[in-house]
């Protein structure tokens, strides 16, 4: 056991629950109510990390989530192990175990903690100069670079836990639950407005709900009473639901917010189970009140990173909230009043304030003279030039500061401590303003951005607005609220404060030393190490966006965002270029205000849910005969039906065999289906496709090619004449909706004259495709009534028909070049169809095949597949398919493209066959097209977008794009893969039945 | 995420619509009266403006209805939303 520095009971700490937890394998305790770090505080426990870049030891730096240092990993090896958390944030469970990051092999001794010895040479922009070169080498570096740095583990085993998404609905939304949030959710619910208030922390009240100094009194009561009395207040109101642990990630354009609701992190382990861990909150507010507060300020000096420093307002939550001492001799550095509410606090509870270093000189401050009383030594218009203490400061260096603050002036004298509190004054926290679009201004008084110009129905109250004092808030906060909610009244008019601060503040960016500052670590992002020297570096290298000075420097780029130092370099780079903080601006501040799990962000979006999938009415059909199944779209397609044994090649070979020689069945019932309706149903097809309509007689079906207004290919499908002004289209299985999306658009924008009516039927049938030489046989038991002769039922056309009293067309069409029938029929008989055909096919050795045999079948007629063998770069002519182009029409959608200089060029690539030298060699698909090897660099002709080996025509065939190819016929060409060459001949793309003798066999 | 007005079913989430690029572009009447530069300033010429914009968007979750809005690209702010064929807003 290590020491106790639980000073005096609060009320926030439970010590009759005491809690054991790990840390770096030691077992610690702590209370009920404590974070991870005040319990670590509470064990004399500082040094809790290594960082980034210099491996320098880092300690406890805030009490919230703006903490850079005490970057923890939770559960290491376990599958809720979880990187970069912030101790600051952590509620601590019995059971809970937590190592440092980013230090190896401990925290204690780390080996890369050389590089802080050797830190001359690893400037800003160090990696980005030395590793980029030669570029060859960077995958060698990354490995070795990766090892030593790299902030924390990712889990490598499934996340165990539940995670929920929630659209949230309400008039006022208020973020934060500080006094000023308090004062606006109460009154906007008071006033009938449906009002949720939510906050980070597990507590509300901020921090005047453990501010219990007599020098601030609401109504002549201590502030922490007079809150805890409207806390208990709002509690009873109706109109408002109050949300803890929860923190608002993002705020977006039209008062859409994402907040994630931590549910189940501060349960032991084990009462985890079946409970939801966070829920991500989708709010849409009418109004949004921001009251986030302000993140206290760190100072730029010499070794101001060291164990045992924090923020001075920490050091004062610590002791007041959780009744812990960050130390035993504690000094405080400060520009500003606040430091001297901590030594308040502090004296308070009786632990020592050695000295207070001030930068100011003169201060007339009631809160100063309070201190002096109690004879602690003020330094005024000191700084610290340099600090001490390898893991753990134990003395600072101090001297005057020169009139102008750019110096230091006088003899050093040392101090010793074992803990420093640092004051910089206060930041608005407007990062979830800025993050909606808002714009800031810059208040030269305390050098501060405040909020400006509000780009929706929002207000920013109370200290995240520049509020910082109480007597501020009292007297602008409910002013703007009755403003913003339209109301003569609130609670808060009259009332009486009595605040004891003094404004005054001697801002100074970079703190000057007795050294020069090449020789001295003034941190000002602690977390990605980025000093004041590199912000510097990159100026005289000639850096001045703040965005480039931020990516080169890394400043504001950890997981922190630089809450804390952000300001500091801005301050920096504003001095040393001259430029006004006005128009220097700030950085972007990016969503996630704290860091979220994935987890968070997919919710119940896992596994089969990650990607919704649509199934055939037949699906089940084919998952009972094993079928492999392939995505397109978001279809499940049957891919091939293996038998026992066989492996995708031989039971793609067994089916295209089959289908050709007796018969094969498809389930085509992902194909798009449009029901197209009205006089001018004709008409509108004329203009959208390239080939002519108005001659189809009923009860014909033809082909049709669409395409993009700049005349490449967009969609193909055989369209059916079902009646004078009826027709039913198909699409392709993954086009349908962006076909549909397209013919809409035309009809609503360009063509509001036609009467054409749209309907997507893609779900309300399903499709049975029965082909092969044997087809007509066993259509002929399925629908015994339908006359399937040739002269009665001839290919491209269409019938009504009944199956058992169930209506069902069927199509003669083919996408194998074999004698083929379509059965469409409502989507709730799909199945028994099928059965059907398969019982009556028995006989013929029926074979059920998939898209990859129809594609093979397809392939070996030279039929197109769009989206496989075209992209968004191909014409008809460049398919070799001048016949479906019109000459007749004058015009239809993308015709005038075809005859553009680019398209009518004639090396343009061209779809073509492709034969290999040796018939049993296969292409690979996507596989590169040459004619010259030798050539170099080798000219790149095209690609093989087709590719298989044919049972029926015993060779390998393929199709392929190729530059100039239509003219290349019988012309030698090579593919060159990365063993060898291979050698192919350009064909036509037709390899089978040239005659279509097949479709009436 | 914004929120539109669609002009057939009222306020709706961005998520169940699709935007359809700038508005006012007429199809031509006459394709092959055109030259090649005419046609290719219909096909691929696009104003990107910060600012005031006007611009086609479909209720595709929805209505399936097209319609214009008035967008300010600057701040997102949605000035006015129009029916098709009717005339853009002035002010
Ligand atoms: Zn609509």
């Amino acid at each position: 056991m290590t020491k106790n520095l639980r000073v005096k009971s609060s009320k926030f700490i439970d010590e009759t629950y005491r809690i054991s937890f790990e840390f770096n394998g030691i077992k610690y305790y702590g209370f009920k109510g404590d974070t991870l770090a005040s319990a670590l505080l509470a064990n004399d426990i500082h040094l809790v990390g290594r960082s980034f870049k210099y491996h320098r030891p880092r300690g406890i730096m805030t009490a919230g989530s703006e903490e850079p240092n005490a970057i923890i990993q939770l559960h290491n090896n376990s599958s809720r192990t979880e990187p970069n958390v912030r101790a600051t944030e952590v509620e601590i469970y019995e059971g809970l175990e937590a190592s440092s990051q980013n230090c190896w092999p401990s925290v204690n001794f780390d080996i890369s903690g050389i590089n802080n010895f050797l830190s001359p040479i690893f400037p800003a922009g160090f990696y980005y100069k030395t590793f980029m070169w030669p570029a060859s080498f960077w995958k060698k570096y990354e490995y070795f670079i990766r090892k030593a740095a790299g902030l924390g583990k990712s889990p490598t085993k499934p996340d165990p836990d539940i995670y929920e998404h929630k659209f949230v609905h309400c008039d006022v939304l208020v973020i934060g639950a500080g006094i000023s949030g308090i004062m606006a959710a109460k009154t906007a619910a008071k006033n009938g407005l449906k009002t949720l208030l939510i906050d980070e922390k597990p507590y509300l009240g901020g921090s005047t709900i453990y501010q219990n100094s007599q020098h601030f009194k609401i109504n002549n009561q201590i502030s922490s009473s007079w809150l805890e009395k409207e806390i208990n207040e709002i509690k009873k109101l109706k109109n408002l639901e109050i949300k803890t642990r929860t923190s608002v990630a993002a705020f977006h354009g039209y008062n859409f917010l994402l907040a994630r609701e931590s549910i189940s992190d501060h349960l032991p382990i084990e009462q985890r189970k079946n409970k939801t861990r966070h829920k991500l909150l989708k709010i849409r507010a009418k109004k949004v009140i921001t009251a986030t507060g302000s993140i206290e300020r760190p100072l730029v000096f010499n070794n101001n990173d060291r164990p045992g420093i924090l923020l001075s307002s920490a050091i004062k939550k610590y002791a007041d909230l959780f009744g812990v001492a960050c130390g035993n001799k504690n000094i405080l550095l400060t520009n500003n009043d606040s430091a001297y509410e901590t030594a308040i606090s502090l004296i308070q509870k009786g632990i020592k304030v050695e000295a207070i270093i001030d930068n100011r000189e003169k201060i007339h401050s009631k809160l100063l003279y309070n201190v002096e009383k109690n004879n602690i030594k003020i330094f005024k218009g000191f700084t610290i030039v340099d600090t001490s203490g390898y893991k753990r400061i134990n003395k600072i260096s101090i001297m005057q500061l020169s009139k102008d603050g750019q110096k230091v002036i006088g003899s050093k004298i040392n101090l010793s401590c074992d803990c420093l509190g640092i004051s910089g004054g206060w930041t608005p926290a407007v990062h979830l303003f800025t993050q909606s679009g808002g714009k800031l201004t810059f208040r030269e008084e305390d050098q501060v951005f405040i909020p400006n110009i509000y780009p929706s129905t929002q207000l920013s109250i109370g200290a995240c607005n520049g509020d910082l004092t109480l007597d501020e808030i009292f007297t602008n906060v409910p002013k703007s609220l009755k403003e913003f909610l339209n109301i003569k009244n609130t609670d808060y008019e009259n009332i009486e404060i009595l605040s004891s601060t003094n404004k005054s503040k001697r801002n100074i960016w970079l703190l000057p030393s007795d050294k020069i500052l090449g020789k001295t670590k003034p941190f000002v992002d602690y977390q990605n190490d980025a000093t004041a020297k590199d912000i510097k570096l990159a100026l005289r290298e000639g850096f001045r966006s703040i965005e480039h000075v931020k990516r080169y420097t890394t400043t504001g780029m950890g997981t922190d965002q630089g809450k804390l130092g952000n300001m500091h370099a801005l301050g920096i780079i504003s001095e040393t270029t001259g430029v006004k903080m006005n128009e220097l601006g700030t950085t972007t501040f990016r969503p996630p205000y704290t860091p979220l799990t994935f987890g968070t962000i997919v919710g119940r979006n896992i596994g089969e849910y990650f990607d919704i999938f649509r199934k055939t009415p037949i699906h089940d059909w084919h998952v009972n005969n094993k079928a492999e199944f392939e995505n397109v779209g978001q279809w499940k397609r049957a891919w091939y039906y293996p038998k026992k044994n066989e492996n995708m090649h031989q039971a793609v070979q067994r089916e295209s065999k089959a289908a050709r020689e007796s018969a094969g069945i498809l389930d085509a019932s992902t194909l798009g289906k449009i029901d197209i309706q009205g006089t001018d149903a004709s008409e509108f097809l004329n203009r959208i496709y390239t080939n002519a309509w108005s001659k189809l007689a009923i009860g014909k079906c033809r082909y049709g090619l669409m395409l993009n207004e700049d005349g490449m290919v967009y969609d193909d499908g055989v369209t059916t004449r079902l009646g004078e002004n009826h027709y039913i289209m198909t699409t392709t299985t993954g086009g349908a909706a962006n076909v549909m999306g397209k013919l809409e658009d035309y009809l609503q924008t360009e063509w509001p004259e036609l009467d054409v009516y749209l309907t997507s039927v893609t779900d309300h049938f399903a499709t049975v495709s029965v082909c092969g030489p044997n087809s007509k046989k066993i259509l002929s038991q399925v629908i015994p009534d339908l006359d399937l002769s040739d002269e009665n039922f001839p290919h491209m056309s269409f019938k009504n028909a009944k199956i058992s009293k169930i209506n069902c067309r069927v199509m003669r069409i083919s996408f194998t070049g074999e004698h083929s029938y379509e059965i469409n029929i409502q989507a709730n008989y799909g199945k028994s169809i099928w059965e059907k055909c398969m019982e009556a096919g028995k006989e013929f050795n029926i074979t059920p095949y998939g898209t990859e045999t129809m594609h093979l079948l397809r392939a070996e007629k030279g039929f197109i597949i769009v989206g496989q063998d075209t992209d968004a770069t191909m014409t008809p002519i460049d398919l070799q398919m001048n016949w479906i182009v019109s000459k007749k029409k004058y015009d239809f959608i993308g015709k005038r493209s075809l005859y553009r200089s680019d398209t009518i060029r004639e090396d343009r690539k061209q779809l073509v066959g492709l034969l290999t030298d040796n018939p049993n060699e296969v292409l690979e698909e996507g596989a590169q097209i040459v004619a010259d090897i030798n050539k170099s660099p080798i000219e790149m002709l095209g690609h093989v977008t087709s590719s298989y080996y044919s049972p029926n025509l015993k060779k390998s065939i393929a199709l392929g794009v190729v530059r100039g190819g239509k003219n290349m016929m019988g012309q030698k060409l090579i593919i060159p893969m990365e063993k060898k060459n291979i050698n192919v001949t350009v064909s036509d793309p037709v390899f089978l039945d040239k005659e279509n003798k097949r479709l009436n066999a | 995420m914004f929120i539109i007005n669609c002009p057939f079913c009222g306020e709706r989430e961005q998520s169940e619509f699709k935007a359809g690029g700038e508005a006012h572009i007429v199809r031509p009447k006459q394709p092959t009266e055109l030259s090649d530069d005419q046609w290719a300033d219909y096909l691929f010429m696009r104003k990107n403006i910060k600012g005031i914009q006007f611009e086609r968007w479909v209720h595709a979750h929805g209505c399936r209805k097209w319609f214009n809005i008035v967008r300010d690209t600057s701040n997102d702010e949605i000035k006015a939303v129009y029916k098709m064929g009717e005339k853009p807003p002035t002010e």
